[in-house]
């Protein structure tokens, strides 16, 4: 919304290629090619393209440029989700069950939306890390153990997600 | 022999994804309270998923099956979060208390000092910074 002048000069090229990106999607989903499932899996790919910007997706300049990055962002994401579900096994399967919940407020790194629900969700989708709340850019984060809330701060998880959306 | 191999691995996969799991589940029933319990869940919806699913990849060979399968880990891997997200929220709103203590921390990623280590229930006492803090604490002064 605030920047709505400037990017809509730049609108048709974003328009254009998450076009293109549904039309593959589609066409790789649906395998039967014949003209008529064609022309309604072209119809639904411009209604989503129509209700996407009635609900002003394309004022968000940068919900394209994560795409290329986000390869490597996965990567780091899915090593740091095998590491923690390991060690939450660990916990689960202990006959002690070595608990010690910690709630943490985390400042987020990235400001726009985009950025906090993909740091929010990234926090969420590792075990032994849920986001709870989240408010005016602070994270309620709820830890299952000390280790969980250190490793995830020492992963650096926030700075990454600020990275990846706002530069 | 490289397709034995492969079906091999893919039931080695799919068995370990099946115990990661039934790992879910016992941690579901043996953690203490809601909050601890949906950390259980999480190791159910992420690793168990890439195991069970890339298993079911190994199977399934190079077709347009896979195109879905990989569809089907991604849209689960960005849907999940955002459901326990929506449950979580829901019950911190509701004032289910956690017993977990409370920590804050800045956005270079350090503690931001040795003071702020307090019980939940003192720190909504003392802070309305948090949407959800004023709403337990609402919740605590009934």
């Amino acid at each position: 919304m605030r920047e709505e002048q400037s990017a809509s000069q730049s609108k048709t090229p974003i328009i254009l290629s998450w076009l293109v990106i549904l039309a593959v999607v589609w066409l790789l989903w649906s395998g039967i090619y014949k003209p008529l499932v064609i022309g309604l899996g072209a119809l639904s790919c411009l209604l989503t393209l129509y209700l996407s910007h009635r609900i002003g997706f394309f004022n968000e300049s940068t919900s394209i440029h994560v795409i290329p990055r986000i390869m490597g962002y996965w990567w780091l994401l899915f090593v740091d989700i095998i590491k923690s579900s390991i060690d939450v096994t660990r916990i689960i399967l202990d006959p002690k069950l070595p608990i010690s919940p910690v709630e943490v407020e985390l400042e987020s790194a990235p400001k726009g939306p985009i950025g906090q629900a993909i740091l929010g969700n990234s926090i969420t989708l590792s075990p032994g890390t849920v986001t709870i709340d989240v408010y005016k850019g602070r994270m309620r984060i709820h830890c299952l153990t000390e280790e969980s809330a250190n490793d995830m701060i020492a992963g650096k998880v926030n700075e990454r997600t600020a990275e990846l959306t706002e530069k | 022999m490289l397709e034995q191999v492969l079906y091999v691995l893919s039931w080695i996969m799919l068995t370990v994804g099946g115990f990661f799991v039934l790992v879910g589940g016992i941690g579901a029933l043996r953690l203490p309270n809601f909050y601890t319990r949906m950390h259980a869940a999480s190791v159910t919806d992420t690793i168990a998923t890439f195991l069970v699913l890339g298993g079911l990849l190994l199977q399934a060979g190079l077709t347009i099956a896979t195109v879905k399968l990989i569809a089907i880990l991604v849209f689960l891997l960005l849907t999940g979060p955002t459901a326990s997200y929506a449950l979580a929220n829901a019950a911190l709103l509701s004032g289910v208390k956690s017993n977990a203590t409370f920590r804050k921390v800045n956005g270079k990623g350090s503690k931001s000092g040795a003071g702020q280590e307090t019980s939940v229930n003192q720190e909504t006492d003392a802070s309305q910074e948090t949407s959800a803090s004023q709403e337990n604490n609402e919740e605590q002064s009934k």
